[in-house]
């Protein structure tokens, strides 16, 4: 698995890709290793607010499922409507296709304390890097 | 769960690791989870044919001149009616009537017997059996002797008889031989835990991996592919069989799981039978139910139900069906609630949904006409 250099990543297994005032949010590559296939994912509505920390939404897969922890807090401005019929991006594409939300960042400050794509591989170890 | 120094494993581990399996300690066995994906697995086997190794499984052999009458007055099927070459589903009771576990009794002969029960109960199956013992009879634990193989989906006829001599048309659903399987002295029995037709296939843990290897090659053209724990559960989950330790358990009876046809109170004395009849009298408080979800939220073993606000059961198993593209589950629910079409609720991670009450099973294998014609 490799993760991409362009974003940050939480120990919760999310990724975050600053654009501007907004904030990308997926689950990593290992993250959905981990869950297997997914059959389910279950998003905020946009204009819902969360502080970081805070559970935005749900990922059912066949074996389990997960609490999708936003690792900052912020406006939803967009969410992956793709996602609803077919949620199996998240299993091919968890990178890119496979996004969650566009959340409008309420402090950049919260963004600093995440990892870097070297810092979370070592995070996840050889079986996940 | 951590790996611990008891965890036990089959003798497959090393070829699953290879194969990039996930792995997971179920039972006290790190087994297999998925290879390539739990959904791509069950419909392998729902569509071609699919390859478990469920060698955790424990065998038990009861033999000797008293096996035949210590067997029918232990377990709660007709063993008298039991013919060699043939097996069926069965349990060992508790006095009360309920599981200590599910099984398959095997009849090799008249006084030879074998015993398939669940990896997590052999010891406690043992103790029981043992503790019960009447008459001429030995019992021996081959468990570690012995590898289980799965062949299953509507495809395995054609890719075991590849690797076999005998005439599989004429091995009827829970028939079996004894002979070489690729070259291997074992036995198959047509049995599973998938609801599609197929084979279980014993064999010497020290033939695993060849005969594992042989079926994989002889599949290869039928779209074979080996099968984890993960798509085992989703699979006999639609095809509505129990799973011990969730469905049925020590305090479940058969009455309670549907499974009144494994009871059989008028062939004498057994185990549990004086519980059954005075249940079967009084009628049963409660019945383990299928259902469905119409959200794709999957309600999970534990999950409480409600029939219009009073807690009425509480889910047993629960998954994502892939063949019917919804969740489903299995309950044990009070009676008053348990018809066929009832509408309850099930609380899933603090919200109610909407269940309905459907019979078992959830998935039935099309017949196919062709099949005694097709090998």
């Amino acid at each position: 698995m490799s993760y991409p250099d362009d974003r940050k990543y939480s120990p919760e297994h999310e990724w975050l890709r600053i654009e501007g005032p907004d904030g990308v949010l997926g689950i990593t590559d290992f993250a959905q290793d981990e869950l297997g296939d997914v059959v389910f994912v279950e998003l905020p509505e946009v204009g819902d607010s969360f502080d970081s920390g805070e559970e935005i939404g749900t990922i059912e897969s066949v074996k389990a499922v997960a609490e999708i922890y936003t690792p900052v807090g912020g406006e939803i401005l967009a969410v992956n409507e793709s996602l609803e019929d077919q949620p199996e991006l998240l299993n091919s594409d968890p990178h890119g296709s496979g996004w969650l939300v566009r959340v409008r960042l309420r402090d950049v400050e919260e963004t600093k304390k995440l990892m870097t794509a070297g810092e979370y591989a070592e995070l996840v170890g050889p079986d996940g890097a | 769960m951590p790996q611990t120094a008891t965890t036990r494993h089959t003798a497959l581990l090393d070829w699953h690791r290879r194969r990039g399996a996930r792995l997971v300690d179920f039972a006290g066995w790190r087994m297999p989870v998925h290879y390539s994906g739990v959904l791509a697995e069950h419909r392998a086997v729902r569509e071609r044919v699919g390859l478990f190794d469920v060698s955790h499984m424990g065998e038990i052999s009861v033999r000797g001149s008293g096996a035949e009458a210590f067997l029918q007055w232990l377990t709660p099927n007709d063993v008298v009616k039991l013919r060699p070459g043939r097996a069926h589903y069965s349990a060992l009771l508790n006095e009360a009537g309920a599981f200590i576990d599910d099984l398959l009794l095997y009849r090799f002969d008249s006084e030879v017997f074998l015993l398939v029960v669940n990896a997590a109960n052999v010891a406690a199956d043992l103790e029981w059996i043992r503790s019960h013992l009447r008459g001429t009879v030995s019992v021996e634990d081959a468990s570690a002797a012995t590898a289980l193989l799965a062949l299953q989906g509507p495809r395995s006829a054609s890719v075991l008889a590849q690797v076999v001599s005998q005439e599989l048309d004429a091995l009827s659903s829970f028939g079996f031989f004894e002979g070489a399987v690729a070259g291997v002295d074992g036995f198959v029995s047509r049995t599973g835990y998938t609801g599609e037709d197929g084979f279980e296939i014993y064999v010497p843990v020290e033939a695993a991996v060849s005969v594992w290897e042989s079926l994989l090659a002889a599949g290869s053209d039928d779209g074979v592919l080996p099968v984890g724990l993960a798509a085992r559960d989703t699979l006999r989950l639609e095809a509505g069989l129990m799973l011990h330790g969730n469905d049925i358990g020590p305090s479940t009876t058969p009455l309670e799981a549907g499974l009144g046809w494994v009871v059989k109170l008028h062939k004498g004395d057994f185990v549990g039978r004086r519980a059954l009849l005075r249940q079967k009298e009084e009628g049963v408080a409660r019945r383990l139910i299928g259902f469905e979800l119409s959200g794709r939220r999957i309600a999970r073993q534990g999950a409480p139900l409600f029939d219009a606000g009073k807690p009425v059961g509480t889910v047993t198993s629960g998954t994502w069906s892939p063949t019917l593209g919804k969740a489903i589950g299995m309950a044990l629910v009070a009676v008053a609630s348990a018809d066929r079409g009832s509408e309850l609720e099930v609380q899933v991670r603090g919200k109610n949904e909407p269940v309905r009450a459907v019979g078992l099973p959830f998935y039935r294998r099309p017949t196919n006409p062709n099949r005694r014609h097709r090998l």
